[in-house]
């Protein structure tokens, strides 16, 4: 126990005399919280529309000012014909275009009166190549041009008949937990897993293949610590790193972002406990099964950062996920994390509704722990 | 020349002898383009409804085989009470709730509008905003037509043509350029592929030069008559190479595998990927020049790469984002490359079009290129 402890001591004096490292340990994560937090958004807040409007008229100008005069909108510009449109796209310079027909105000008086049989044909091109802004985009065009037609109609026959005969099914929408859907209540518990999986899976990974690199491993393996000692020794320190982060982002989350904390602390600090420990485990892992510095790095990047932002429901929902994806999803520790941490946080529920990703995560504890030991241990002989 | 030829034979004999990393820089990336772009889908299909139906009509019923039929929903369970619902969706049996109230038809019958409840879980807003829209859009349709039918009055031409669908005096035509399916795919191949490749450039390059500081290594070749610029190029070259062919072989999977669509020429792909990979693997070595362990290193590039992540517009749109945020994604070279390969990818635009975002990257290059060379000192201490 005692050369446990004069372990752990020697590895607290690596980190703290790493004066910059540490810094960068303490301070980043904060700074991530604060700068996603505030730039991490997907509501559509600007289109840049283009009119192409070959021959002016009131109504053409009319609907053009519609646009304008919507917070969204901005008419970047007006042109005469549409063969300038796919440069424009192509730049980035465009997101949507509308193509009035000429004599737009004339046939629309005809449509009216019920004197031409076909309505006139006004165009709407929009740059899908992001599908979910795409359709986002075609939505709020839609929109728009409804609500002109509408106030149009109501000036020339009164408001009460046009509300009277609207015909349709109006939705009374509750979003739970998150009424506003704001994306920082959802962000927060994704970034605590990621930061985690950083400071506790990199960093130890990172400082366990430094050993090995310069040599020190084997002085180590040489003295009488045991294996698990030595991994003990080696994760205690940057577990205690990740619980400080994890209280410094969860309180720069209540305080400045206002992110509901509706459940209860001591469950949420149990749950990070055993994603530290899972991520501990993978760290010393990779360390095992990798010979240098770099290529641990490379392997903690790719094979833990990554999945954990992408397959743990963080930025893309898992439902949209083929089947097969699902299943590997499940292989991430994040996801579970999440699952609970989101729990706790935006549902308020408690261990009843959230047992089984709680006992996931401890049987990934378990295993994983059991594993990196074993790995270790084939080190010696 | 020749001491380049030299050192340039030392750096890759090493990455040769290193079987492992060679793996790491080649294979992984491939896999998790593989993994990584069916997961980053914003898409819902099936989304799993809980159906409250009071009114038990024609009506009703109706529009739940509605929503059913677009194969965005799937009923997950039915209750008379709500109270059951709300259960179901607190168990995540359920993703969101359809309360049709009594009179749902007889108020259509009436009026030619009605309401419905509906609830999400909005825990996962993304997912949940999506389906909102979904159903949105299911309603609208719905209520067009069952309001038109149910309730004749309104569409009948003598009432002005103002009710049902007939408020429509223009026939609004919606056409979506450059990815008219909606391909999830199509859009994300490109930018997952800029990300893998921009790890790999960052990652192996900022661990590089202090890796031989760690080791020592370095302070022998300050002895030698190896230049700075001899020395940075010999580092860099060997990753740019790599990272090209990462860059290749990524293209090839996302033509093959996903079938993404490559309208323009490859010759812009690769001219901008050269110019690029000079900012990225620039960006790689002036963080290694500026730190004093592979642990700050990767800690440092790590953070590079979530920004570079979050912030290029990768997985959430640009437009979304507060302006200073939108300053900050400028000054990102990742920004500007994805911009480049989805617009020459989907888009087919030519030198012409990409001709900004290449001279930006130019500069950014020579700028970080010479604070690299600078910053690297051959004096110790």
């Amino acid at each position: 126990m005692n050369a446990l402890l004069g372990f752990m001591h020697k590895e607290m004096r690596h980190i703290l005399r790493d004066r910059r490292t540490l810094i960068i340990l303490l301070v980043l994560p904060l700074a991530q919280v604060l700068l996603f937090g505030f730039a991490v958004r997907t509501d559509v807040r600007e289109i840049r529309l283009v009119a192409v409007d070959p021959a002016p008229d009131a109504a053409t100008r009319s609907l053009q000012a519609r646009f304008r005069g919507n917070d969204v909108y901005t008419l970047t510009r007006v042109v005469a014909s549409p063969e300038v449109l796919p440069e424009l796209f192509q730049r980035g310079e465009a997101d949507q275009a509308i193509i009035f027909p000429p004599g737009f105000a004339a046939e629309l008086g005809r449509a009216a009166t019920g004197r031409a049989a076909e309505a006139p044909v006004l165009q709407v091109i929009t740059d899908v190549a992001d599908p979910n802004t795409g359709s986002a985009l075609q939505a709020y065009a839609d929109q728009v041009v409804r609500r002109w037609q509408r106030d149009r109609l109501a000036d020339r026959v009164g408001p009460q008949v046009v509300a009277g005969a609207l015909a349709g099914i109006t939705p009374r929408v509750r979003m739970w937990f998150n009424p506003t859907l704001e994306s920082v209540n959802l962000f927060v518990p994704g970034l605590i897993a990621v930061l985690l999986t950083v400071v506790s899976a990199l960093m130890s990974a990172i400082s366990l293949s430094r050993e090995k690199e310069r040599g020190t491993l084997e002085i180590l393996l040489v003295s009488p610590l045991r294996p698990w000692q030595i991994i003990t020794g080696k994760v205690l320190p940057y577990m205690a790193l990740g619980f400080v982060n994890v209280a410094s982002v969860l309180l720069a989350a209540w305080l400045v972002f206002g992110v509901p904390f509706r459940g209860s602390l001591a469950l949420l600090l149990l749950e990070s406990l055993l994603y530290v420990l899972v991520s501990l485990a993978l760290g010393v892992l990779i360390a095992a099964r990798t010979s240098s510095q770099r290529t641990a790095m490379l392997g903690a990047l790719m094979g833990l950062l990554l999945p954990t932002l992408l397959l743990s429901g963080m930025i893309f929902p898992l439902t949209s996920m083929p089947g097969w994806l699902q299943a590997v999803a499940n292989l991430v520790p994040g996801k579970w994390f999440l699952l609970s941490a989101r729990g706790i946080m935006l549902q308020g529920v408690g261990l009843a509704h959230l047992w089984q990703e709680t006992l996931v995560l401890t049987g990934m504890t378990a295993l994983l722990m059991v594993a990196a030991i074993r790995a270790f241990d084939v080190r010696l002989h | 020349m020749r001491t380049l030829r030299f050192l340039l034979a030392k750096e890759f004999r090493q990455i040769r002898r290193d079987p492992t990393l060679l793996r790491m820089l080649l294979v992984v990336p491939v896999v998790q383009l593989l993994i990584l772009s069916s997961a980053a889908t914003f898409e819902v299909t099936e989304g799993r409804l809980w159906v409250v139906d009071q009114d038990r009509s024609t009506a009703s019923r109706g529009l739940v085989d509605r929503a059913v039929a677009t194969g965005r929903f799937a009923v997950a369970g039915t209750s008379a009470s709500m109270g059951v619902a709300e259960d179901a969706l607190l168990d995540r049996r359920a993703a969101a709730v359809l309360h049709i109230p009594t009179r749902f038809e007889a108020d259509l019958v009436r009026g030619g509008r009605a309401e419905v409840q509906l609830l999400y879980d909005a825990q996962d807003g993304a997912a949940a905003g999506i389906l909102n829209a979904y159903m949105g859009r299911i309603l609208q349709r719905y209520g067009d037509e069952v309001g038109g039918t149910l309730h004749p009055r309104s569409s009948e031409p003598g009432g002005g043509g103002m009710a049902g669908g007939d408020v429509q005096q223009i026939d609004l035509r919606q056409r979506g350029w450059y990815n008219a399916e909606f391909i999830y795919s199509d859009y994300m191949v490109p930018g997952i592929l800029v990300l893998l490749v921009t790890i790999v450039a960052l990652a192996i390059t900022s661990m590089n030069i202090v890796r031989e500081k760690e080791i020592g290594t370095l302070e022998q070749l300050n002895v030698t008559p190896v230049t700075r610029l001899q020395f940075v190029a010999s580092k860099l070259l060997p990753f740019w190479i790599i990272a090209l062919v990462d860059l290749a072989l990524g293209l090839g999977v996302a033509k093959v595998v996903f079938d993404v669509p490559m309208e323009g020429s490859l010759l812009v792909v690769f001219g901008a990927a050269l110019v690029y990979l000079f900012v990225a693997l620039g960006l790689g070595l002036l963080i290694s020049t500026l730190v004093e362990t592979q642990q700050q290193a990767m800690f440092i590039s790590f953070t590079v790469n979530m920004v570079f992540l979050l912030m290029s517009g990768l997985f959430t749109p640009i437009q979304s984002m507060p302006s200073w945020a939108r300053m900050v994604a400028e000054a990102s070279p990742v920004k500007h490359f994805i911009e480049i390969m989805r617009a020459v990818l989907l888009k087919g635009a030519g030198l012409a079009e990409t001709t900004t975002p290449i001279l930006v990257l130019a500069g950014m290059g020579v700028v970080i290129f010479t604070l690299a060379v600078r910053q690297h000192s051959k004096t110790t201490g």
